[in-house]
């Protein structure tokens, strides 16, 4: 489970998140929707505690990031916006360096590898350097890496930026099937296709604040939209309007 | 404990297999200074035995006026050429390079000679080329060697004392020895020593730290259950053993290379033997960590690969300072100048090279101030790396 409550951060003068609080369940996936800038990366940095936040606090299965910063995050999975790999290691060498740096035994690290493996299907390339892969190649090489500790909770910053149709697929049922052994899974994406497809639970996020949080169908039907991409519209204009009025 | 050797262990082999850091760490870097210093000292070492073995090559115009000094020359061994040139022949003669050195005698030479006034004749030669002025002075000592030789004459023709000619007898006391000698060009050696080890974890400075943030890696690195320390302290370990390799690769080329360096042609002996290896090993070893924490430091705050390059090339030169600073002011060994490294590996090294004895407390006092300032540049990158603006 992954809490976030009364996230505030601000970078010089711009508030980049204002109090921002939602709750991603286990066995569910929730997605962080919102549009460029409106603070899902700087949220997520802050879940998995590499941001420091000025105010209000994230916890991992009940446990405070900033408090015992290691136990939260034994429980968590990272796959960030630009998750970069080492060009000289092969795919096995770039998984188990994590694994090994999560405290993993060998044999554990093993077993655990060819299982991912297996379920990611990159057996054919598991033992080549990763420097030629491709996008879709290097997604599973980072998710597989995020996993290798077998982690409660899974925090992905925009997993499918740069993937082909096929790798998506491939990724969203990665992603189910997690969700199936009750995992948490809470990812960002500013596409709605993409979050409808998947999200059981939906936080919109806009200029750093959550605009609306529920269940997909119980958002649809409060907002009284027929698409997810309708609510999503909805809220938007609704906040902006609201700022207009502040401003004024 | 276990998370340090983890990351020195992957950024160890990571590196193995990068073209880039091999070249620069195990090749150029240890290879550049022995190759170069040896090119450089045999060559050098080489003109000065050729040129005092040469014979002196000297083209006369008007040698009719002065038969002896001609003789006297000859006698001296000097390779004399006879022309009958003008002033300007000569001058001509020797701008294009025909004639090294042109000895004009002009006719009143004989007559003045005779009166015994001051008999001139003109030495032609070019001061901008160095062989040729060494030749040019050549020429000039053995006329003026004649030159006292007829004035002593003179004097005790005319019932003088040659002594009175003689007021102040200078006596010159040479107390370089042959290996004093042989330190004064083995004196630039220490420079390329430290370069080769800071050269060693150069790439790996820049590449576990600018490259991991470039790369993108370094977030997901961010986001484990490892202390930031234990991060910093691998990458240190590992930047610091192949500063390490780097060195002893070094010292073992410079050991063989020193080998066919004609040293002993002049009569200097540097005993820079593996013995001599070993002890600048130990000198220089306390110089790593320091060398390694300063780069990570600086890399540390750099956004990219190349902007961290930039940077660091000029650290490669901050150990120079302190060496050049010493030799301007030409200091000598002393316990104080021990703290300032750099300095102090160099002074040791010159004293393992001198033969001198070095105190056991001046050693000390060097290891100690090299890592004390090891361990804050550490402490600072660590502090850094706990930062969240080290996410770039």
């Amino acid at each position: 489970m992954i809490e976030a409550s009364g996230l505030c951060k601000r970078f010089g003068t711009i508030e980049a998140v204002r109090e921002v609080s939602f709750r991603a369940a286990d066995g569910e996936i929730t997605g962080l929707l919102g549009p460029n800038g409106a603070g899902k990366s700087t949220t997520l940095r802050m879940l998995y505690g590499v941001l420091t936040p000025d105010g209000g606090s994230a916890r991992i299965d009940g446990i405070d990031i900033r408090g015992e910063t290691s136990a939260a995050r034994g429980r968590l999975g990272v796959l960030p916006h630009a998750p970069g790999l080492y060009g000289n290691l092969t795919a096995r060498e770039n998984i188990e360096y994590f694994g090994a740096l999560h405290g993993l035994s060998k044999d554990a690290m093993r077993a655990r590898t060819a299982d991912l493996s297996r379920a990611l299907g990159m057996d054919g390339f598991m033992d080549r350097r990763v420097k030629g892969f491709s996008q879709g190649q290097r997604i599973k090489v980072a998710v597989a890496r995020a996993l290798i500790h077998d982690p409660s909770n899974l925090i992905l910053d925009e997993p499918t930026n740069g993937l082909d149709v096929m790798a998506i697929r491939n990724l969203r049922e990665i992603l189910r099937d997690l969700k199936a052994h009750g995992r948490c899974i809470l990812f960002s994406s500013h596409v709605m296709q993409e979050v409808a497809a998947l999200c059981d639970r939906v936080v919109i996020l806009g200029q750093g604040r959550v605009l609306a949080d529920g269940a997909l169908e119980s958002l649809r039907s409060r907002l009284g939209a027929a698409s997810l991409e309708e609510a999503f519209l909805t809220v938007l204009s609704e906040a902006e309007a609201q700022a207009a009025g502040e401003a004024l | 404990m276990r998370a340090l050797l983890t990351v020195f262990r992957k950024e160890f082999l990571e590196n193995l297999r990068d073209r880039r850091t091999l070249f620069s760490a195990l090749l150029f870097g240890p290879l550049f200074g022995p190759i170069l210093f040896g090119a450089m000292v045999s060559r050098m070492l080489n003109q000065s035995v050729l040129e005092s073995d040469e014979p002196l090559r000297v083209t006369v115009s008007g040698g009719e006026h002065a038969p002896n000094l001609v003789r006297f020359l000859a006698s001296q061994g000097v390779k004399l050429a006879f022309t009958a040139w003008s002033e300007s022949d000569a001058r001509d003669a020797v701008k294009r390079g025909t004639a090294v050195v042109v000895l004009i005698v002009p006719d009143e030479f004989a007559q003045r000679f005779t009166a015994a006034l001051p008999a001139p004749v003109f030495v032609v030669a070019d001061s901008s080329d160095s062989q040729n002025r060494k030749s040019a002075d050549r020429l000039r000592a053995l006329i003026g060697a004649y030159g006292n030789g007829i004035a002593q004459l003179r004097s005790q023709i005319r019932g003088l004392s040659p002594l009175l000619a003689v007021p102040i007898a200078v006596n010159e006391i040479d107390v370089t020895t042959p290996t004093g000698r042989a330190v004064v060009v083995l004196g630039f050696m220490t420079y390329f020593v430290l370069f080769s080890v800071l050269m060693g974890g150069l790439y790996l400075a820049i590449d576990s730290t600018a490259g991991e943030r470039e790369r993108g890696s370094l977030e997901a690195l961010l986001s484990l259950p490892v202390a930031r320390t234990a991060l910093v302290g691998g990458k240190l370990l590992a930047t610091c053993a192949y500063m390490c390799l780097s060195l002893a690769i070094n010292l073992a080329a410079f050991v063989v290379v020193l080998q066919f360096v004609p040293l002993e042609r002049l009569g200097m002996s540097a005993n820079v033997g593996a013995l001599t290896a070993l002890e600048f090993f130990a000198i220089c070893l306390p110089f790593v960590p320091l060398g390694a924490a300063l780069m990570m430091l600086v890399a540390s705050f750099t956004r990219s690969y190349r902007e961290a390059q930039t940077y660091l090339t000029s650290v490669l030169l901050v150990p120079t300072l302190p060496i050049a600073f010493a030799s301007i002011y030409s200091l000598k060994t002393h316990s104080a100048l021990m703290l300032v490294p750099s300095l102090s590996q160099h002074l040791l090294m010159t004293s393992v090279l001198k033969d001198e004895p070095i105190a056991p407390l001046d050693l000390a006092v060097s290891a100690a101030s090299a890592l004390g300032l090891a361990a804050l540049a550490l402490a600072a990158t660590a502090r850094h790396w706990r930062r969240e603006t080290m996410l770039g």
